[in-house]
């Protein structure tokens, strides 16, 4: 009876990070969506006037926004990330493996404040000496979060990696190619879900950053036309406006929340469902 | 002669190197760059007096207190969630789909930016149920933020335990509540420590997720209920707002230094587990 009791009472606990994650899209939907049918969805993704005191509500900037910086992000972090896994999974010795995995966590454990701190005073100056132009703009955004979501490309690819069959790998060498081939042709092939999993889950964490963004980009209101263009992504435009919105300004927060949950809540389920495959 | 294949492979060991080396780079220079400017301004006066003029003069000591006081409710209200979960994952069900269900939620969760933690935590939080901003509102949100890394850190190290240890306290007659008290929990609790200690690493270095539910208030919180503004929004607001480099560079040293010993502490633990248990 008693056991029973404990049984009930653990699974209703279970569901805690279910039930949080319906809570936080309800509250997010409940706020945002009036919003949304108030100025329609098409006039509200696709417009590019952003005037929330005088009625404009066009989110279309930010969206390119926050998509120009994702990719850069992706072509940077996913590289340098890419290039780290392969050496550490195959061509490091055990011994320095054992020294570098922890010290590329640790990039994960610094604060994103600290990341667009580095940016301002190291970054952005770099890019306005070599470049021109105001030097916080995409570029600089996009190499912060390149460098951020470094450890969960890291990570997550060299686990998808380990994963593959020594057999594999065994017979690839045993058939006269090389560790390199072996590697970019066998492996690599068996691992590809784990590490295009790993390259869209990085794109979520680049997409959903805040802090570090809002510190390097500018946050001009405008559809970046250059790399060196300032910019501002669907966070940004949140987190520096919640302080003092109110009203329908405020719901349009929520409203662009909405847009990025939803963005998010695809690339993670694709991420999570390509992972699953392979298992 | 060696043959061409080699020579490819030769070129690309060191084009890899060279990346790696300098992803480790990035690291090392972030690391050094804010030690050399940082360090200095570590003194017991920074970190035991009142700030002055916003944050441009004095030190750190609200910022200090907000910090551990809102990790601390992040922490007590997450783990028992985290590890009830993880218990249950683990001792109550097969695979099932309401496993599979839960631990999607789970993983799903983790995947939630922080600023949608803001926001969800302003507007249930600090709105709807009329906490304002408050250490309570702050430590909720994080709670929930950090659910994720407890549950599956606690899962991990109850898996790891070999199943022998249970069967000798179900041959001796122990139920499986007592089973899990006795046996599962004190085996994985280095384990479970970890994820604790992840969690705790998570909350001081958020910001997006406080600054709209724990406010920005300098004053020292004394309940609950107070708001409060922790170290890593308080080097936000003097980086962004430029009000003191010098004790901007001495906020980051103390929260990269803060971070890196949670991280240590929590991979020496992970560690020893795994160690132990082979």
């Amino acid at each position: 009876m008693k056991e029973k009791l404990i049984e009930k009472g653990l699974l209703i606990v279970a569901l805690s990070a279910l039930g949080s994650l319906l809570l936080i899209a309800l509250f997010i939907f409940i706020e945002g969506m009036p919003l949304i049918v108030k100025v329609g969805l098409k006039d509200f993704i696709a417009s590019t006037h952003w005037a929330p005191t005088r009625g404009s509500f066009g989110i279309l900037p930010m969206i390119l926004g926050s998509l120009a910086v994702t990719l850069l992000a992706l072509i940077f972090g996913g590289g340098l990330g890419l290039a780290g896994t392969m050496f550490l999974a195959e061509f490091a010795p055990r011994w320095s493996v054992r020294i570098l995995k922890p010290l590329i966590e640790l990039l994960a454990g610094i604060p994103s404040v600290v990341y667009g701190f580095m940016g301002v005073v190291v970054l952005v100056p770099w890019i306005r000496q070599t470049f021109g132009g105001p030097g916080f703009s995409v570029l600089a955004a996009g190499i912060i979060l390149g460098i951020m979501i470094l450890p969960t490309v890291i990570a997550i690819s060299l686990d998808a990696l380990n994963a593959v069959p020594l057999s594999y790998k065994e017979g690839s060498l045993a058939l006269g190619a090389t560790r390199w081939q072996t590697l970019y042709r066998v492996q690599f092939r068996a691992a590809r879900s784990g590490i295009i999993a790993s390259l869209i889950l990085a794109m979520g964490r680049a997409v959903g950053e805040t802090m570090a963004v809002i510190m390097v980009a500018g946050n001009a209101l405008l559809i970046p036309t250059s790399p060196l263009a300032p910019v501002r992504t669907l966070t940004s435009n949140i987190a520096l406006e919640m302080g003092y919105a109110a009203g329908d300004h405020q719901r349009a927060l929520f409203a662009t929340g909405v847009v990025l949950f939803v963005i998010i809540a695809v690339l993670n389920t694709i991420a999570l469902l390509t992972m699953r495959e392979r298992k | 002669m060696i043959s061409r294949p080699l020579v490819v492979q030769r070129v690309v060991w060191l084009v890899l190197a060279v990346l790696t080396l300098f992803t480790l780079a990035i690291l090392i220079f972030i690391l050094a760059f804010i030690s050399a400017r940082g360090a200095r301004v570590i003194t017991p006066e920074f970190l035991f007096s009142l700030p002055e003029r916003m944050g441009k003069e004095g030190g750190i000591l609200p910022t200090l207190i907000a910090t551990i006081y809102i990790a601390v409710v992040a922490i007590v209200v997450a783990t028992p969630f985290g590890v009830g979960t993880a218990v249950y994952l683990t001792e109550y069900t097969r695979e099932s789909a309401l496993t599979r269900i839960i631990r999607f939620g789970a993983d799903a969760l983790a995947g939630v930016p922080s600023i949608i933690f803001g926001l969800f935590g302003f507007i249930l939080f600090v709105i709807r149920l009329k906490m304002g901003w408050s250490i309570l509102a702050g430590g909720l949100t994080l709670a929930v933020m950090i659910l994720p890394t407890i549950i599956r850190t606690s899962e991990e190290a109850i898996r790891a335990i070999p199943y022998q240890l249970r069967e000798v306290s179900y041959s001796l007659g122990g139920t499986r509540s007592q089973t899990i008290m006795r046996v599962v929990l004190p085996n994985a609790l280095p384990g479970i420590l970890t994820g604790v200690i992840l969690g705790l690493g998570r909350s001081v270095a958020e910001t997006a997720a406080v600054i709209f539910t724990a406010g920005s208030s300098l004053r020292i919180p004394r309940t609950i209920l107070d708001p409060g503004r922790t170290m890593a929004v308080h080097f936000y607001i003097l980086a962004r707002e430029g009000l003191s480099m010098e004790r901007a560079y001495g906020t980051a040293f103390l929260l990269i230094v803060v971070i890196l010993l949670i991280n240590t502490v929590a991979y020496l633990l992970m560690f020893r587990l795994t160690r132990r248990l082979k």
